[in-house]
């Protein structure tokens, strides 16, 4: 067991390019499930293959266990990776995939054979897959050869790349609870990259969220999802996504569809400071509470996605004529083309500045 | 023949159905005509070879005839030397082929070296110069080394003839071996060799089949460097056809015999190697 530490870790692909990863410093503690999560492009895969050793550093230092692993080659950094395509040799059965790392390590066979066949009991593997090529198993059974290979190293961090995202909706639900599950009865550090916030925000003890290159935030699923540090995390986070409108401030607040929404002192203070004369305003769309005509924020219905348990909401505000998305209950949901207002909690609001996306905390 | 096929949107029965169906067997003739035009000569000796020498020669060609098996009786009694030649500077020269191609195509793609372009156009620009025009110095080099007329000469312009051609091949289908794999494999602590025999070897086999297969068939039927660097030695089996030409007489039939007995092991083993090519190239690797 082991932590993991990036230390201005940098990556450059070509000359003149902007950075695919950018000074990152990153704290991955012993035991912890950190996810890398991030749009493509943002760097999170790239972050992982320098601490896989695939990918030199341009700059900074990778640390694994409090050893400065930079230059050491891949395998002897005492990791496992599971890749996103799996990756699985074709022409090896599935007991030789899961072996040939510790083949590689001169474990005696005996050994060998009883690290793989308790690595299958551990995912449920069918002992008959054991002897079968890759080629003949299903996209879930690969899934799990691919875990299996990685387990079997017993290695100090897991590595794991997308791992999920060839599997089917239902069936990546069900891996993505497996997984966690084993990794907090194995106790072994994983870094988990993802491009899906919802993976993240489940699977993840802490989530690192990355924008081109460079780490925006870094905290627990709660504290990401309540207390973005900027604009990206904010609209990152969350699903359906925050609703972001630039409004003007005003007396007391900010106004938006014909009323006012009061802010916070601080904020106001904070904004007339930086000079600003409007705002970013972030309200997500379980904050907008239908009101039955007694609410502040009006608008029009134009969609209602039905989802079962709640609806979604499509609305075009009253006098910007800029659309939200609102979280309704499911039952009776209004009818598109229904006038509808709304409120919300002066607790739930968001404030950014259109510049910089910092936050303007209260 | 002039009917094109037409779109299959066609479901009702009638004049277009009607159209469809012929535009169907007019490619179909047409596909028989053209594939018969090309299978003719290869029929006609074939055919040749079981005639007697005297009905050979007649025109019209003559498709009833008391076949014999005299000119394959004439033609095993003297090839023995030739066949063994022809075996061995195939299967040596393609076996080398292979043991150099494979590394050369490794440090040309997975870890290509620096300056790997000039390398790769470099194997392909020794195929620019027709080779009759190195055929004086390749003949002087091979007399002041005293290989002329021997085996081993022939083995080693054979290799160099095909090594470029199967660097290029084999390089490519390396390129198709999913980057995943190779780093799965770094990560597993496989060396460079483990990485090649373990991992790469295995996923690019039919491929270095179908490398293999074209060495063959270019190593068997050349004619002009052993016509012109071998006498009897190390004379090889398009050598043999030579041979069966007499200085005067009728020797059609014999010929033919001795071209169908050539040609079967390269027709044999392209037809081995065919069952291996089927095989995908990474089925399994991938999702």
């Amino acid at each position: 067991m082991a932590n993991v530490k990036f230390v201005s870790a940098t990556r450059v692909y070509a000359k003149g390019a902007p950075p695919a990863v950018n000074a990152l410093d990153l704290d991955v503690k012993d035991g912890e499930f950190m996810v890398l999560v991030g749009p493509s492009g943002s760097g999170k895969t790239t972050a992982l293959r320098m601490l896989a050793g695939l990918e030199p550093l341009d700059g900074g230092r990778v640390e694994i266990g409090d050893r400065d692993v930079t230059f050491v080659p891949p395998k002897d950094r005492d990791i496992a990776m599971v890749f996103q395509n799996y990756a699985l040799y074709p022409q090896k059965t599935v007991a030789e995939n899961m072996g040939f790392a510790l083949k590689m390590q001169h474990v005696p066979k005996d050994e060998r054979a009883r690290r793989v066949k308790e690595a299958a009991r551990l995912l449920d593997l069918d002992g008959q897959l054991l002897d079968r090529k890759p080629k003949a198993l299903s996209g879930g059974q690969r899934q799990r050869v691919a875990m299996g290979r990685a387990i079997v190293r017993e290695p100090q961090v897991f590595l794991m790349d997308e791992p999920l995202s060839n599997l089917d909706a239902k069936l990546r639900v069900q891996t993505r609870s497996q997984i966690a599950e084993l990794q907090r009865r194995l106790g072994v550090t994983t870094v988990y990259v993802t491009h899906d916030q919802v993976e993240a925000m489940t699977m993840g003890n802490r989530v690192a969220v990355l924008a081109d290159g460079k780490l925006q935030q870094c905290d627990t699923p709660r504290q990401l999802y309540d207390n973005p540090v900027n604009q990206f995390v904010a609209g990152f986070i969350g699903s359906p996504a925050m609703n972001l409108q630039t409004v003007p401030l005003t007396e007391g607040g900010v106004r938006l569809a014909g009323t006012v929404i009061p802010l916070p002192t601080a904020v106001r203070t904070a904004a007339s400071q930086a000079g600003l004369r409007e705002l970013v305003l972030g309200i997500r769309p379980e904050h907008l509470h239908l009101a039955n005509g007694a609410g502040e924020i009006a608008g029009e219905v134009l969609l209602v996605e039905e989802l079962g348990a709640d609806a979604l909401l499509h609305v075009r505000l009253a006098d910007s004529g800029n659309q939200v998305v609102a979280r309704a209950e499911g039952r009776k949901p209004p009818a598109p083309g229904q006038e509808v207002t709304f409120r919300v909690q002066p607790d739930d609001v968001f404030a950014f500045n259109p510049v910089t996306g910092a936050r303007i905390a209260g | 023949m002039s009917a094109s096929a037409v779109p299959m949107r066609a479901r009702e029965p009638g004049p277009q159905r009607f159209r469809e169906m012929a535009g169907n067997v007019g490619w179909g003739v047409l596909a028989w005509v053209v594939g018969i035009a090309f299978f003719l000569p290869v029929l006609w000796m074939v055919l040749t070879a079981f005639k007697p020498e005297s009905a050979a020669q007649t025109w019209p060609p003559k498709f009833i005839f008391s076949p014999t098996l005299s000119q394959f009786r004439l033609v095993f009694s003297g090839w023995g030397p030739f066949v063994t030649h022809s075996v061995i500077a195939t299967t040596v020269s393609t076996l080398l082929v292979l043991l150099l191609g494979v590394p050369a195509a490794y440090a040309l793609s997975v870890h290509p070296v620096p300056h790997w372009r000039d390398g790769l156009f470099f194997f392909i620009s020794t195929k620019m110069l027709p080779i009759v025009a190195v055929i004086g110095p390749l003949y002087v080099i091979a007399l002041k080394a005293h290989l002329l007329d021997s085996i081993w000469l022939l083995i080693i312009l054979y290799t160099a003839m095909n090594l470029p051609l199967a660097i290029w091949m084999i390089r490519s289908f390396m390129l198709e071996v999913p980057r995943e794999l190779l780093e799965a494999a770094r990560l597993d602590g496989a060396g460079r060799i483990r990485e090649i025999t373990g991992v790469i070897l295995p996923v690019i086999s039919p491929g270095l089949v179908s490398t293999a297969l074209i060495c063959v068939i270019f190593a068997w039927n050349e004619l002009f460097l052993a016509l012109n660097l071998t006498i009897t030695n190390a004379a090889t089996m398009p050598m043999f056809l030579i041979s069966s030409v007499p200085q005067e007489g009728l020797y059609l039939a014999h010929l033919s015999a001795a071209a169908v007995v050539a040609s079967v092991p390269v027709i044999l083993v392209g037809w081995i190697a065919q069952r291996s090519l089927v095989r995908g190239l990474s089925m399994g690797a991938i999702k």
